[in-house]
């Protein structure tokens, strides 16, 4: 029986195509490995069903030049900080009426509201488009509500910035190292290439704390709790004020509310 | 065939180059790397058999536990419990990444790239200088 | 076969070289932007998306247009296409390694785009991208290769074969559809978020791709004995000419959309993008020319005695190709980060590095159809001989 150089070529092509794609699928098959050990949920971690967070803007507008939330976030996360709004990466920060709620403003507003500040951050939307479009799970809802991030994972394909309707996400666009300011040493930094916004904390949960920018707050402007606990302090404050949410009309279903 | 002397002498430089590192490199194997711990526990998260060649897993485990599935508290073999995280457990003993991570990293030739995010307080000091590495 | 690849004139080798030369500069510039990060380029907070992304969409329009040829073809046993056919196929080739070369320059953190298989997510259109794309460049690579093969053996093609062909052209509508459907499926992104983006991105597909193809069937008749008949080119023109009055047509009809019901948001990219807002207006001047480009070309093509004058041809076909190259590839995807969800403007200026990266994948691109038809007239002139 003949072979001729061309056929040769092939067989062997496909073969190496074979063996180097099999391996990797036998690889994925044997990942758990066999230990008679578990991981579990830290005892103190605080549940919820669907975490969810209230802003008063009308307290925080006494205290227009206060920024413990922000400082708070950004150095318990390692946030660099490029002082240039082409590198920016926030998790939390402040803008004014017009800009936070662009389809509902009116010229004829009190000049209260126009002025207020309203902080904003990953509204961890009951229907997430970032997380429908996420090519690997990177960003994923958890069952608590919290639209997490993998770091990990995240290959920077920035489709998740595209889909958010809130411009909540931010892209390590260089090495945020050198350009963080106050650094925590029991939090990671990110590398360049991936994508990173407000994760609600989940890692201060666990250890049973509220999120950082909730823990700093000193006139309790942000309050955090479940929205499927009719007792909870969240759903006391919605049944008692009115309270407006970040483009509801495109059914993304925000958790973030603000007292005007 | 056609061609035989030029594909066999192909096939002498071929084998020439490829086995070139493992000539110049013969009876010269590096010495294993010593490694130091800042021991702060008594034991490790599993036994030092198990650490030594299934870290990696363990970490990748860990990560998905933590991260996904939320479970940030692993109880091991023995039923010792340990708060999942590299940062906050791990490098709280094994303090002294470049003498105990790196040396063997560089002797096994693996580069894990826990360290592109994750961070010991020494290993911060070298911030500054790598700006804009890849 | 390939080696008929090897054998060219010092002009052949020169242009090789300087393709090469074009991707070398750019191959440094990905180097430097690995380093560096994506911040090497013009992208920032508000625009995640840049030319990379822009010229991928493009291309992936080019790569479709290649069933235009195959429908004749093998749908209608059209003969006058059977000699032309084949370089429809090695563009559409080309046209896909280039799709593929700018997602992966545009990615963060290209070592782990095997995620997308690792953990594979069916309800991500991205997910859904790639496995029309990688197909899509399968099925053209066998097509094309045993055409080829048989051309040269002057064979009819492998019967089994056919079905690979029949099913390149919906293949060849569902790249152009999923791609559609990255951007029409986003809430809140005003320009994207409409039902007629994926039949108005096939419609600019194929009038741009076969526009492309009848300009490098001009040169390869210039530089080679290969002449492709006239009617082919008479019936790829009249193809242009139809799909670029649907894409101007489809233009329209987002204008009306937008301005008639008065919705600020709808309203507000095209504003940005033809007459400018907040006082920005950077790609007033791009967005105009290219709808003066579309009108021009299609004013030539639709004349028949014009249409049959090459030169007329040629600068109709250059005019089509910058009047969709400026939709696609620079108004479309800049316009929809424009305004950005706090409905404010931030304009986006690409770099050096940025733009020669993007002009290398051209290159490469150039290349591989450079390579690719030069196999093809290879075998056409030795039927003529």
């Amino acid at each position: 029986m003949g072979i001729d150089r061309r056929s040769f070529l092939k067989i062997a092509g496909l073969s190496a195509v074979l063996g180097i794609g099999g391996g990797s699928v036998t690889d994925l098959l044997v990942n758990k490995d066999v230990e008679a050990s578990e991981a579990v949920c830290t005892e103190n971690a605080l549940h919820a069903k669907r975490w969810a967070m209230v802003v008063n803007v009308k307290k925080c507008s006494e205290h227009k030049d206060c920024k413990k939330c922000i400082e708070a976030c950004d150095s318990w996360h390692n946030i660099p900080n490029f002082h240039n709004s082409k590198d920016e990466v926030k998790w939390i920060w402040k803008d004014d009426y017009e800009h936070t709620f662009p389809d509902q403003e009116c010229e004829f507003m009190s000049e209260d509201i126009k002025k207020a500040p309203f902080i904003l951050m990953c509204n961890h939307c009951d229907q997430p488009p970032c997380v429908r479009v996420c090519p690997t799970k990177a960003t994923f809802k958890r069952p608590d509500g919290i639209v997490a991030m993998d770091f990990h994972r995240c290959i920077g394909c920035r489709f998740c910035m595209a889909a958010c309707p809130y411009g909540s996400r931010s892209f390590n666009w260089r090495d945020p190292r050198p350009f963080i300011e106050k650094v925590n040493n029991n939090f990671p930094t990110r590398m360049r290439g991936v994508v990173e916004k407000c994760t609600f904390c989940v890692d201060r949960l666990a250890d049973g704390l509220q999120p950082a920018c909730v823990e700093a707050c000193p006139y309790g402007c942000l309050v955090f709790g479940d929205l499927e606990d009719p007792e909870s302090e969240v759903r006391k404050l919605l049944q008692e004020n009115v309270t407006i949410r970040r483009k509801p009309e495109l059914g993304t279903m925000p958790s973030i509310f603000y007292i005007v | 065939m056609y061609d035989s002397g030029k594909i066999i002498a192909g096939l002498v430089i071929f084998a020439g180059l490829f086995t070139v590192p493992f000539i110049m490199n013969r009876g010269t194997a590096a010495p294993p790397p010593k490694l130091k711990i800042v021991s702060k526990a008594k034991a490790c998260v599993e036994d030092t058999h198990y650490m030594r060649t299934s870290h990696m897993k363990l970490l990748n485990e860990w990560r998905d536990d933590a991260l996904r599935d939320g479970h940030r508290l692993y109880i091991n073999n023995k039923g010792k419990k340990i708060h999942i995280g590299l940062q906050i457990t791990c490098l709280k003993c094994h303090s002294d990444k470049a003498d105990f991570c790196d040396k063997c990293h560089a002797y096994a030739d693996v580069r894990p790239y826990c360290w592109d995010c994750h961070f010991s307080p020494e290993g911060r000091k070298k911030w500054a200088s790598t700006e804009g590495h890849f | 076969m390939i080696e008929k690849a090897l054998k060219g004139s010092p002009r052949y080798w020169g242009w090789i070289f300087f393709l090469l030369f074009i991707i070398g500069i750019g191959f440094i510039n990905y180097i430097r932007q690995l380093h560096y990060g994506l911040g090497i380029t013009g992208m920032s907070r508000d625009i995640s998306w840049g030319v990379y992304i822009a010229q991928f969409t493009y291309l992936v329009g080019v790569a479709a247009s290649a069933v235009m040829l195959v429908i004749p073809k093998y749908l209608h046993n059209y003969k006058k296409y059977a000699k032309v056919v084949l370089f429809g196929e090695f563009l559409a080739i080309a046209a896909v390694i280039m799709c593929l070369l700018f997602i992966v320059v545009d990615v963060g953190q290209p070592m782990r785009m095997m995620n997308i298989v690792f953990h594979a997510t069916p309800h991500s259109v991205l997910f859904w991208d790639m496995i029309v794309l990688s197909g899509y460049l399968t099925i053209n690579i066998i097509c094309g290769y045993n055409t080829l093969i048989a051309d040269k053996k002057e064979v009819p093609p492998p019967g089994w074969i056919k079905p690979f062909i029949y099913l390149s052209i919906p293949w060849a509508v569902s790249i152009h559809t999923v791609t559609a459907f990255l951007y029409a499926g986003l809430p809140g992104r005003h320009l994207w978020l409409t039902a007629i983006m994926a039949p108005r991105f096939l419609a600019s597909a194929f009038a741009s791709g076969p526009a492309l193809l009848l300009l490098v069937l001009m040169v390869i008749k210039r530089v080679s004995k290969f002449k492709p008949e006239e009617e082919a080119v008479q019936s790829i023109a009249k193809t242009i000419c139809y799909c670029m009055i649907m894409n101007l047509f489809f233009m329209g009809l987002e204008f009306f959309t937008a301005f008639y019901s008065n919705i600020p948001g709808h309203m507000n990219p095209l504003k940005y993008l033809f007459f400018g807002l907040q006082g920005h207006d950077m790609l007033v001047p791009w967005m105009r020319t290219c709808i003066f480009l579309g009108f021009f070309g299609v004013a030539i093509l639709i004349v028949p005695p014009l249409r049959k004058k090459e030169g007329f041809l040629a600068v109709a076909c250059a005019s089509i190709i910058g009047s969709t190259w400026v939709d696609k590839g620079v108004g479309l995807v800049i316009g929809g980060f424009i305004p950005n969800p706090f409905e404010r403007v931030v304009e986006y200026h690409p770099t050096f590095p940025e733009i020669s990266i993007a002009v290398a994948i051209w290159a490469v691109g150039a290349l591989v159809l450079t390579v690719l038809h030069k196999l093809a007239v290879a075998v056409r002139e030795q039927e003529m001989a």
